[in-house]
Formats: structure tokens, C-alpha cells, sequence
């Protein structure tokens, strides 16, 4: 689940991280308070959307008066902020973020991720601060340290005081620094976070060390022991297709092309999407049905799928192994029955109860294509999208 | 032959009593897996499915001389779960469950380095060796006895290529479903090493997808040892939009990194068959061993 920065940076606070103080605004009124509240003769206003990026999209404006902070706010507030990470139609701001201004001596990144590889928490620093990480590690991947972590060790002061000298913290510092880190690591920890990133962090010219900006994500799998951090959750930031497929369980991408895809499993979803390109077609989403899916889940994939009008054809391609294909015959038939489309429908079932799932599909009274394997059912449905 | 189950293994059911595991403890039972009895705290002393429940591993360990035990308990008991496996000896631990959360999933992971226990899954369809051993979810209606191992990530999707070996003619020796998770416990270097020396195993399937370094370190280790065996490999995901989360958590492609060009190409370097429809995977294997 992703935060914005001022809940990221709230998160931090609470494990003692240090960050410049801030104030939210959700509309220009509030803006000169926000000001007098924080004092001081300069002052960041930052877009707060859920997408990276925000910089490069002139999310980010460094303000001197009152009138440059409300000319800011104007230009970013309520508009679609496009950067390279939200797409082209970019993403509404509906919130901004500001912060007094901070002397900056230098800047470093710190990240900490969960490294597949080494199937620990990893700890990545850098003097290359305010970089994409990606970039440096690309372009100079010497100027990274990474730190492996033993989960019932935590992050030592010998490891963070290495990361800091590494990163380039003058000497009088390190110790600020190392405790900067080890109490960054301890909020991704108490937090069951994914990812905290760090970029960038920075040593001020009085000698403070703070966070400058702030991502955190957290793993969904953890939710249920931090009702904490659920309620951060920002459906403003989500797409009503992706939220309705989340309610219900379901893992849901909307794609370009006209061909809908209704899969259980995503290693399947994702070969039905190969075997339809394959075939010339274009799928027009991703759609994992998952393990225990029930009818209810079943009818809201097809609902959600078919409110996307570029849908031409779907193809349902069900391999039953926990998931019984009497269960995904059942949802389909009520699916359709319910949801009263023209839009050709192929299926493929096939595995646990196949006989019982043909026996209802046939029985339903439904037109139905039903195709013999996956080869014939990517043959038939990019057929019905073209006719 | 086959590799880790066969027709002595003896199994435990954790959280046996749920509705999950009671049916496929059911089916297991009917395909002819010895399972001997389940695990539910607090229900010691029960019979269910005509088996006895105890209220501990250790407990069932003792009473039964189980050497595997099938975990279907909900995400937030599976990190105690499985450390109650690992400390009553259980050599095999097939996990089920689904979403147990990542830091919980380092801690277990941790535990088992410093004990010869193997775990498969978290987030998998289990373990199979035709004819004689099914634990976990598959659907076994679709296995055939032979001589392929089969190594998948993806659930369905495996089933898809195990339906399509069947087509061939081509039966397995043992297949795996070792799941995608971001922190999991079997590798496909593992089961490699493991089929390398069976010899009921002619050659072996690889069913890897986006996401992790898992093929790449497969890749390493077959071009390190000059593997004896015909490898044949369908990675999912060469159309996966970028930066998306597609379904489950190890499927996350970033930057370039675990894309399928690159799982591939190193396959391909190390003397692998990579398939390039997924609807051709059982006539690929037909090949690679006639």
C-alpha cells in the first residue's frame, strides 16, 4: 500500500526520524497560515500525489514570498500533475505539502527494500542524493552501498556508522547519522514496510540530519496488525476500477487493447496475455480471479471488466486447481445473466470439477464460446474481437 | 522414483480442521498419500477425516514418525506454524497459505538456515509425485506417471504445462509448485540439484515469470555444473506492462530488472530450451528428450 509523503513523513516523526516540519493544505486559503505557522523567509510546496516523479513534473517549487507561494500552490492545486510516472493524463493534486525551507550542506540516499536474492532486508546507501537510484545504479553502481540485515540482529551502529562515512557524512556527524538510519530501519520494520526511500536525505547546514522527502510502501499481508497505517489509505489515488477489483479481492490492471482477460492465477494471466499477442490481439487488462475465488468475486471481475467500453471479446481462461471450475462456471452463468452483454465471450476451462463446470455452462442457456485448450481459445477470441 | 515424496512419505495436515484443508486432505487421501493425522491447537484428542488431531507438531511427530506436514493455516499463524514444523524435526513443509506478510516470511527463512528442514511455498500449489504422493491444492487428475521434473512459480499456469507434457505422452517424475512470494523457500537451483541425481528424471521443466532473480540463478548454477539433464523453460510475463503488480508480489518488474529478456537470454546461455508460446511447451520437452 502506498502513502503519500506527509504520511510517510508522519510515520517517521512517530519512530523518531527527523523531517522538516510541514503543514497539508487542501485548498489556497490555507495557504498564508500555513506560512505564519511555519515561520521563516522560504518555504517548499510540494504536490502530494501517490506517484514518483513529482519534481520533474514541477510538483516541487522552492517559494520566497507569500505571492510566489499562492502563484505555487495555484499552479499545482486541483490541475493533473503529470510526471513520468503517472501516464499522460497524469494524476489530479489534491493536497500540498508545505515545508520550511531547509540550508542544505549535502545530500545522500538512503533506501531500504526487501532484496529477493538475498532474502533480507537490504539497506541501500548513497552520496548520489537526489538521483533516481535507478540511474546510479546504472550509470555508477560503486557509489551504492548495500547493506544486508539480519532480521533478529536489526542494523547494527557499526553497519549504519559504515553506511554514513560511506555516503560521505563529515566525521563530527556520523553519529547523528547512524542513529538517523537505525531509527529509519526500525520504522520499516515496526511498520511491515516494502519500501522506505530516503531521497534526498540531507545533512543541513546546521548540522542536522533529516529527511528531505519521504516514500513509504507497506506490505498489504501486514495490514491486518497495523490499523494504523490502513487508515492512510487514499482512494483518491486509485483508479474506481482498481478500488471495486481490491474490495473484492481481485487483482485488476486496466490495459490499451479490446480484448478482456478473466484468468485465475497470474502466472496463467500473464501467458494468456503472451498467447493473445502472439495471435496478433491486444488485451485490454490484467485480471487474476486468485485462489478461493467465490461467484460474488466472479460477477464483479466480469462487471468490472465489461465497464471498459473498448472490451470487444473476453476471454475466460480457467485452469482449476484450488479454484473449481463448477465455482467459475456458476459465477459466469450469473455474471452473465446479470450483466446482459453483446460483448462474444470465449471460455476455457479446464482441471477440479471440469465436467461439472461444462455441464453448467451448457445447461445455462448462455451463447458461449467454449474452446478445447488455450491455443484454441487465444485463436477464437482474437477472431471475435476483429468480426 | 521422483524426488522429496513418494509412496512412504508420511504427512500432517496443519490447521486440518478448516474447510481448505479438509477437502484436500480429502482428495490426498483418495489419491493414496499416506496422511496420518492433522495438527489444530487446542483440538488434541479429535478425530477428523477418521484421523487423530493433535494439539502440537511435536506431538503428532512423536505419535505418528510424520517426515512432512501441509500447512492451509491463515497467514497470521503461519509464521508460528512453521517454526512448530521446523523445531519437531518435520524434514518437508509444504505452505500453503496465501499472503503471509514478508517480514514474517525473513524471519522463517532465518530459522531454516540453521536446520536441514526444506520448505516449498509459501503461496504455492504444493508437491506431486505421480501415483504415489500429492500434497498441497493440484488439481491430480491431470498427472501422469514419467519421467519429466517440473518446477513451477505460477499455479495455473503449471497445471497448464503439466496438462500439456500429458498431451505429449510425457509423464512426471516430481513436480513442484515453489510459488512466486517475494521471500519463499525452495529455489528452482534446489529442485535442479535434487533432479540432477534422480534417476527417474530424463529432463526438466522450468515454469518461471517476471519478477526476482530465481531463473538467472537457475541459469548460473546449469552453465556452472554442465548439468547432465535436457532443461526446457517458458518464462510468463514478455508482455507484462512495466512498473505494474501483476496479481502476486513476486511478480513486480522494475527498472529492468527480472524482466523476461534478460531470464531468457541467460537461460539460453546456459544451454537451456526456452520456449516461446506457451501453448508449446509439451511438444518443446517431446523434443528436447527424443
Amino acid at each position: 500500500m502506498k502513502v503519500h509523503e506527509f504520511q510517510a513523513k508522519e510515520i517517521l516523526r512517530h519512530g523518531e526520524v527527523e523531517t522538516p516540519r510541514g503543514v497539508v493544505c487542501h485548498s489556497l486559503d490555507e495557504v498564508p497560515r500555513a506560512l505564519k505557522q511555519l515561520g521563516g523567509s522560504v518555504w517548499v510546496v510540494k504536490a502530494q500525489i501517490h506517484a514518483g516523479g513529482r519534481g520533474k513534473g514541477g510538483g516541487v517549487r522552492v517559494v520566497q514570498s507569500e505571492g510566489d507561494a499562492l502563484g505555487a500552490a495555484r499552479d499545482i492545486l486541483h490541475r493533473p500533475l503529470v510526471t513520468p510516472q503517472t501516464g499522460p493524463e497524469g494524476q489530479i493534486v489534491r493536497k500540498l505539502l508545505i515545508e520550511e525551507g531547509i540550508g542544505i550542506q549535502s545530500e545522500i540516499y538512503a533506501g531500504l527494500v526487501v532484496d529477493r536474492s538475498s532474502q533480507r532486508v537490504v539497506l541501500m546507501i548513497s552520496p548520489e542524493g537526489g538521483m533516481e537510484i535507478e540511474e546510479v545504479a546504472a550509470a555508477t553502481p560503486e557509489k551504492i552501498l548495500k547493506t544486508q540485515i539480519d532480521p533478529e540482529v536489526g542494523l547494527t551502529t557499526a553497519d549504519a556508522s559504515v553506511a554514513a562515512r560511506f555516503a560521505g557524512v563529515p566525521e563530527p556527524l556520523i553519529e547523528n547519522a547512524a542513529r538517523f538510519i537505525q531509527a529509519l530501519y526500525r520504522a520499516f520494520w515496526d511498520n511491515d514496510a516494502s519500501l522506505a526511500e530516503i531521497n534526498p536525505l540531507v545533512v543541513t547546514t546546521s548540522g542536522d540530519v533529516i529527511a528531505l522527502d519521504a516514500k513509504m510502501t507497506f506490505d498489504e499481508s501486514a495490514l491486518f496488525r497495523h490499523p494504523d497505517i490502513v487508515k492512510y489509505r487514499d482512494l483518491d489515488e486509485e483508479s474506481p476500477a482498481e478500488i471495486e477489483a481490491s474490495d473484492a479481492g481481485l487483482s485488476y490492471i486496466s490495459l490499451d487493447g479490446n480484448i478482456g482477460c478473466l484468468v485465475n492465477g497470474a502466472g496463467l494471466a500473464m501467458a494468456t496475455m503472451d498467447i493473445i499477442k502472439l495471435y496478433d490481439g491486444e488485451p485490454a487488462n490484467f485480471l487474476d480471479i486468485g485462489g478461493g475465488a467465490t461467484t460474488e468475486q466472479v460477477v464483479a471481475a466480469f462487471k468490472i471488466m465489461l465497464r471498459n467500453k473498448q472490451v470487444e471479446a473476453v476471454l475466460v481462461n480457467i485452469f482449476g486447481g484450488i479454484m473449481r471450475c463448477d465455482v467459475i462456471a456458476e459465477g459466469l452463468v450469473t455474471a452473465l445473466k446479470q450483466i446482459d452483454t453483446n460483448v462474444p465471450v470465449v471460455v476455457r476451462l479446464e482441471g477440479t470439477n471440469v465436467e461439472t463446470g461444462r455441464r453448467i455452462l451448457a445447461e445455462s442457456g448462455l451463447t458461449l464460446t467454449v474452446a478445447d485448450d488455450m491455443d484454441d481459445a487465444a485463436a477464437k477470441v482474437v477472431q471475435a474481437a476483429r468480426s | 522414483m521422483g524426488i522429496l515424496v513418494n509412496s512412504r512419505t508420511q504427512v500432517l495436515c496443519q490447521g486440518f480442521t478448516g474447510y481448505r484443508a479438509s477437502f484436500f486432505a480429502h482428495r490426498a487421501i483418495e489419491y493414496g498419500t499416506k496422511i496420518v493425522g492433522g495438527v489444530v491447537p487446542g483440538r488434541g484428542g479429535q478425530t477428523h477425516l477418521n484421523l487423530p488431531v493433535f494439539s502440537t507438531v511435536k506431538e503428532a511427530r512423536e505419535q505418528t514418525n510424520a517426515s512432512a506436514s501441509v500447512l492451509f493455516v491463515p497467514p497470521e499463524a503461519a509464521k508460528d506454524a512453521v517454526f512448530e514444523a521446523i523445531d519437531a524435526g518435520i524434514e518437508l513443509i509444504v505452505c500453503i497459505t496465501e499472503g503471509i506478510p514478508i517480514l514474517d516470511m525473513l524471519r522463517i527463512k532465518q530459522h531454516l538456515e540453521n536446520t536441514s528442514a526444506r520448505l516449498i511455498g509459501p503461496n504455492c500449489p504444493g508437491i506431486i509425485t505421480p501415483g504415489q504422493c500429492n500434497i498441497g491444492i493440484m488439481p491430480t487428475s491431470i498427472y501422469q506417471q514419467g519421467n519429466i521434473g517440473v518446477v513451477s512459480r505460477s499455479g495455473t499456469l503449471f497445471y497448464e504445462a503439466v496438462a500439456q507434457l500429458c498431451r505429449e505422452g510425457l509423464g512426471q517424475s516430481t513436480c513442484i509448485g515453489i510459488g512466486a512470494d517475494v521471500v519463499s523457500g525452495m529455489t528452482f537451483v534446489d529442485c535442479l540439484k535434487l533432479y540432477q541425481h534422480d534417476p527417474g528424471t530424463e529432463a526438466v521443466l522450468l515454469i518461471g515469470e517476471i519478477g526476482g532473480a530465481v531463473e538467472e540463478e537457475a541459469a548460473e548454477y546449469l552453465a556452472s555444473v554442465n548439468y547432465p539433464k535436457p532443461v526446457v523453460a517458458y518464462i510468463a510475463g514478455r508482455n507484462a506492462p512495466p512498473y505494474l503488480r501483476m496479481g502476486h508480489s513476486g511478480a513486480i518488474i522494475a527498472a529492468g530488472r527480472g524482466g523476461t529478456d534478460k531470464k531468457i537470454e541467460a537461460l539460453r546461455d546456459a544451454g537451456v530450451t526456452v520456449v516461446n508460446s506457451p501453448v508449446e511447451i509439451g511438444t518443446t520437452v517431446r523434443r528436447a528428450v527424443r
